[in-house]
């Protein structure tokens, strides 16, 4: 066995698009099984079973799903209808494990949404699609039509529970993948974040009480109901449990999309479904284990490091979405942080002063740096700027934009340092720091 | 109520408080640059952080988080400095620092914050970054390299003026504010962009580099270019008003100002009469005040009372009104008339008859409204805003009879003339449904309707639709004159057997005819003597045989009433240029040439005269509102007689060329010609 969940404990059969996605082949596979059952047992064992099954947030923040779910109005109001909104604005540089589902589940995401949009008295659930997917919205809308067809979702479905689901198709913008500028942008309006409080749980789409989750949140959904609690909370350590997609792209061997048991330690995850390190595991320079808004991990610490919020959080570090880039020996770690920090630049919505200007600003450093055209005292000016910009914004791009260059600096300075002296040395009229006029 | 601790101070404040609101409470100022008390919240700026326990460990940003019970808040703490410092670093890092060439500069939230916050150097080495100017208009300049993104500009046009015509486009670095097609913002309101304006970016373009703001005489006054009476700071240096800006007025203008208001005074030094001048030979000739006084008194002299005829003009104060009453009733002149466009609006119907009852600030409890004949985006901008901003609120229906314009609001449209206010009480439309049970609907009556044939039975026929009673008085007449509720107030009104304003004018209506500043009238017809006291070379003055200078409303003492009957005192921030003199003071010689001294020597003497025969005057800043709701009687309002067919038609034709002194500005002629093709600058080789 390669790895450490077997087989039989996979949710997401089809990961790889072998076989077909179509209703037909789904219900094979476990979709829409037992689903009317599940539904009669009453939402609160639905909540309480996503509860009990440790389920947390997929999309990064790693907030309890359940938990979550209980945020909502326990009544619905007159005029004030709840709403699912699911967030398929995959965007996170290295992540690409929602398109998988997407495109070739798509049977078991539109079962969690009936699930999930029951659990809270939705009636409407909205799913938002990133703009650059155009093959997976095409999929999807094809599996949401097929479900009409059936019956499984629409006005007087078998399941009792009228349900609409819409899939509204993104522009494109990766701060849309923020739930309030998601809401934003499914509005109509321009996508920036909104300032929180309120929370979407209070007034979120149309001003409404709204929940928003991830694809892969949503989608285990049924699965979890089916197989019980207790079989997902098997998997991975407390509070760090279930399975989960993992996506493994850089310099690994064989790069690829996997279904995990949380908290694998990171070494098994590469050398067991990545085929190791290219080179060797000696070759292995850092990792960012969560997509490029986390800091990095360098080679020593992916050792000891399990995959999972808990093990990566000490590391400093985060599972984010669980996109691990690995980067060799090879890798010029400080133009891959400026790249990076090149993204969130282009990427920042343009509405909040830190973000606005810091990541522009942060960017700009980066570049000279990766050329080694700095002075050594920017280095700490850097990483006081990343802190100007941290905690200090509406939404958390800011945070996400400060981090990969506080986690460069934290494990590699001295990459930097020889950078800049070595740049330098072979110009000595740059020598001795920058001069002050009229000093 | 809950209380809150600031920086351990403990302070109570109202449910639903913001932190920022709390803490002022306490006396702890808060640097903020988006927001703004009358505008929605966006917490962009960042600048207003604190520290708030229980809460995260990190500021938050005080304007939009709502205040708790037993919340403690920092304003002063080394978490909160280190992060409005590093807001303010931010912010600087791509501001060009012009402040010596910066219009602002003096003015400006970003210099003053800077003082606080900023750092003695900068840490930012790269290229700053450049934005392209945009094309916002002859009033607004703009310099998009200062703009600090706080949005404010786009929440007043999209909120207050109602006009989408700005955005901020792009995104990150690249986000501008613009005015999408580089066309003129289409508001009566689009000065205030300027003034809510944190930094430089949005400066006023006619003013530009003309003054700093440290050099300037402030005088606070009343503005004249409609009847609202907003409160206005006239800032003068030498003998030129430099600029006009608002000032708080929560019954009037709030903190807003109308564009005719605030730009109109460049025509302060255009224009000007600023000598006598009498005509010889079909030609006005300088003359002494001596000669002029000659002449006029010659020809009062000589022609018999009934046919002299005096109508005051639309920017007339109360005092030389009153002296112009007190003069000519001595030579026994009955035809004497402050209606120059032949308004139905009069006394004798009860002072609440042309009045605007509800009040301005009541508009704001409405629960219906009503126009006839008005169009309050031309007449009374800020009249307009307030109907906005009570619609807003929701649950507000609106009826238009009159004019189909824009009014920034949507609202039903009810018909073109006076047929469609009787039609109204047997409609059963929505609207009418609405109106009819409307607890505190306000009737608004306008000039349009009033200044017809038919004006007096117009009048009685929306006096049958308004309320009026207990604490509400619903009957509203919109004026657009600032001298106008002060002349009816003083009874500048054809006496027994006198003619009225436009039958003075009329061929062989008068042999001698004394003009206060009347421009607004058609003189072409009349074959009287005009004598002419005024400020500007405009209609009356070019028809007039002799013309004695008068004064501007920037350049005398006076006493306006507005159109809800609030009497304000405007204040002179300049002398009136060359020879010219105070309107009164005029009419006060001219008595003594005629041998029927006016009884009072100074301003004051005239202004113990104004209020004994006329107590109203004594209530500075009083509007009797809705205190008038139970003796005012609607049914005695008007005249019953036949209407006519013609559709109603606002007044004001031209928002920008309203009255002599806007007719005089370079400015207004830019911004009606402008208006004309649709906000768009023209092109070369149009």
């Amino acid at each position: 066995m390669v790895g450490i969940l077997e087989d039989k404990d996979r949710i997401f059969l089809n990961l790889y698009g072998f076989q077909d996605w179509s209703l037909e082949a789904a219900k094979k596979r476990g979709a829409w099984n037992a689903t009317p059952d599940m539904i009669a047992l009453g939402r609160d064992w639905i909540t309480a079973q996503i509860k009990n099954s440790g389920l947390r947030g997929r999309g990064g923040a790693g907030f309890g799903t359940g938990l979550k779910w209980t945020f909502m109005p326990k009544e619905v109001k007159e005029g004030k209808p709840h709403y699912l909104v699911v967030n398929a604005d995959e965007s996170e540089p290295g992540t690409c494990k929602d398109r998988e589902i997407m495109r070739h589940d798509p049977h078991l995401l539109i079962e969690g949404c009936l699930l999930a949009s029951f659990a809270m008295q939705a009636h409407t659930c909205f799913v938002y699609i990133r703009g650059e997917y155009v093959r997976e919205r095409e999929v999807l809308e094809a599996a949401v039509k097929e479900a009409y067809a059936a019956k499984l979702i629409g006005k007087d479905n078998i399941h009792g529970w009228d349900f609409d689901l819409v899939v509204h198709h993104g522009a494109g913008a990766y701060i849309c993948g923020e739930e309030t500028a998601l809401l934003e942008s499914l509005e109509g309006k321009k996508g920036q974040p909104r300032l929180k409080p309120p929370f979407p749980a209070g007034a979120g789409v149309y001003g409404c009480p709204t929940t928003v989750n991830n694809v892969e949140s949503i989608a285990v959904v049924g699965t979890i109901l089916r197989r019980g609690a207790d079989w997902f909370a098997g998997f991975g350590r407390p509070n760090n449990t279930g399975t989960k997609l993992m996506c493994i792209s850089g310099h690994v061997n064989t790069p690829c999309n996997v279904e995990e048991a949380m908290s694998i330690p990171l070494k098994q995850l590469l050398e067991e479904h990545c085929g190791g390190v290219r080179g060797g595991w000696g070759n292995l320079k850092a990792i960012i284990p969560g997509g490029s808004s986390v800091p990095m991990i360098p080679a020593e610490q992916c050792e000891t490091a399990l995959m999972d919020f808990d093990s990566l959080r000490e590391l400093r570090s985060g599972l984010g979405t669980a996109a691990v880039i690995v980067m060799d020996q090879s890798t010029d770690l400080v133009r891959a942080i400026a790249r990076i920090a090149y993204f969130y630049k282009h990427e920042s919505c343009g509405q909040c002063t830190p973000c606005r200007e810091g990541t522009g600003w942060m960017w700009r450093v980066m570049e000279r740096m990766a050329r080694g055209d700095a002075d050594p005292k920017e280095i700490d000016m850097l990483l006081e700027v990343t802190t100007q910009v941290e905690g200090h914004t509406i939404c958390a791009l800011g945070d996400a934009a400060a981090w990969p260059i506080q986690g460069l600096f934290r494990h590699f300075r001295p990459e930097v340092e020889a950078r800049i002296a070595s740049y330098r040395s072979g110009r000595p009229h740059v020598q001795g720091a920058t001069l002050v006029a009229a000093e | 109520m809950p209380i809150a601790k600031v920086n351990g101070v403990e302070v109570e404040f109202e449910p639903g408080m913001t932190v920022l609101q709390v803490a002022e409470l306490a006396g702890e100022e808060i640097p903020r640059f988006c927001y703004h008390e009358r505008l929605s919240i966006a917490g962009n700026c960042r600048m207003c952080l604190v520290e708030v326990k229980p809460g995260p460990p990190k500021p938050q940003a005080s304007c939009a988080l709502p205040a708790a019970d037993k919340q403690e808040i920092f304003t002063n703490t080394p978490m909160v400095k280190k992060a409005r410092e590093g807001v303010m670093e931010f912010l600087l890092i791509n501001h060009p620092l012009d402040c010596p060439i910066c219009d602002q500069g003096g003015e400006c939230d970003l210099q003053d914050e800077a003082m606080g916050y900023g750092r003695d150097d900068s840490r930012y080495s790269e290229n700053k970054r450049a934005v392209e100017e945009k094309f916002m208009g002859p009033l607004i300049k703009t310099v998009m390299t200062r703009c600090i993104q706080c949005t404010r500009c786009v929440r007043f046009a999209t909120e207050i003026a109602g006009v989408s015509d700005l955005g901020l486009i792009g995104r990150g670095e690249d986000a501008e504010i613009t005015t999408y097609l580089e066309k003129a913002v289409a508001s009566e309101l689009s000065g205030n962009l300027a003034d809510i304006c944190p930094v430089g970016a949005l400066t006023h373009k006619p003013w530009a580099f003309n003054y700093r703001s440290w050099e300037l005489k402030k005088t606070e006054s009343v503005d004249v270019m409609d009847a609202v009476g907003s409160a206005i700071r006239v800032d003068v240096r030498g003998p030129e008003v430099m600029r006009v800006l608002p000032r708080v007025n929560e019954a009037i203008n709030e903190e807003w100002l109308a564009d005719k208001a605030r730009y109109a005074v460049d025509g302060l030094m255009r224009q000007r009469l600023d000598r006598p001048y009498v005509r010889i030979g079909g030609k006005l000739v300088e003359a002494t005040w001596s000669q002029a006084f000659a002449a006029v008194a010659g020809k009062l002299k000589a022609t018999a009372p009934d046919r002299i005829g005096v109508i005051a003009g639309d920017l007339s104060a109360a005092e030389e009104m009153k002296a112009a009453l007190d003069l000519f009733a001595a030579l026994g002149v009955k035809s004497l008339d402050c209606r120059q466009d032949g308004s139905a609006a009069h006394p004798k119907w009860g002072r609440e008859s042309y009045l605007f009852n509800s009040t301005i600030q009541g508009i704001e409890d409405a629960d219906a409204i009503l126009m006839i004949g008005t169009n309050p985006r031309t007449e009374a901008p800020l009249v307009n805003a307030r109907i906005r901003k009570r619609w807003i609120r929701g649950e507000l229906p609106i009826g238009v009879i009159g004019e189909q314009a824009d009014l920034t609001y949507p609202y039903d449209y009810l018909g073109a003339g006076a047929a469609s206010i009787a039609a109204l009480g047997q409609s059963d439309s929505d609207f009418a449904k609405a109106f009819a049970a409307a607890e505190r609907p306000v009737v608004i009556v306008g000039s349009g309707a009033l200044a017809r044939a038919d004006g007096a039975a117009v009048l009685q026929l929306a006096a049958g639709l308004a309320k009026s009673g207990g604490e509400w008085n619903g009957f509203n007449v919109l004026h657009t004159a600032a001298s106008r509720v002060g002349g009816l107030d003083l009874g500048f009104v054809p006496g027994e057997g006198g003619k009225t304003a436009l039958q003075l004018v009329e061929k062989g209506g008068a042999d001698v005819l004394v003009l206060l500043g009347a421009d607004e009238i058609d003189l072409s017809a009349t074959g009287a003597f005009v004598v002419y006291i005024g400020s500007h070379g405009d209609a009356g003055a070019h028809r007039a045989d002799v013309v004695l200078p008068g004064a501007a409303y920037t350049e005398k003492p006076g006493v306006y009433v507005n159109t809800e009957g609030r009497a304000q005192l405007a204040e002179r921030a300049i002398f009136p240029k060359g020879e010219a003199r105070e309107d009164w003071t005029i009419l006060r010689a001219l008595s003594d040439h005629l041998g029927v001294r006016l009884p009072y020597d100074s301003l004051e003497q005239l202004r113990q005269a104004l209020i004994t025969d006329h107590p109203t005057f004594g209530q500075v800043d009083y509007a009797p509102g809705h205190s008038t709701a139970g003796s005012f009687s609607l049914a005695g309002v008007g005249e019953k007689g036949e209407t006519a067919e013609t559709p109603f038609a606002s007044p004001v034709a031209d928002y920008y060329l309203t009255n002599p002194i806007a007719r005089a500005s370079r400015t207004m002629a830019e911004c009606s010609a402008l208006h004309a093709t649709a906000g768009r600058a023209p092109m070369a080789a149009e």
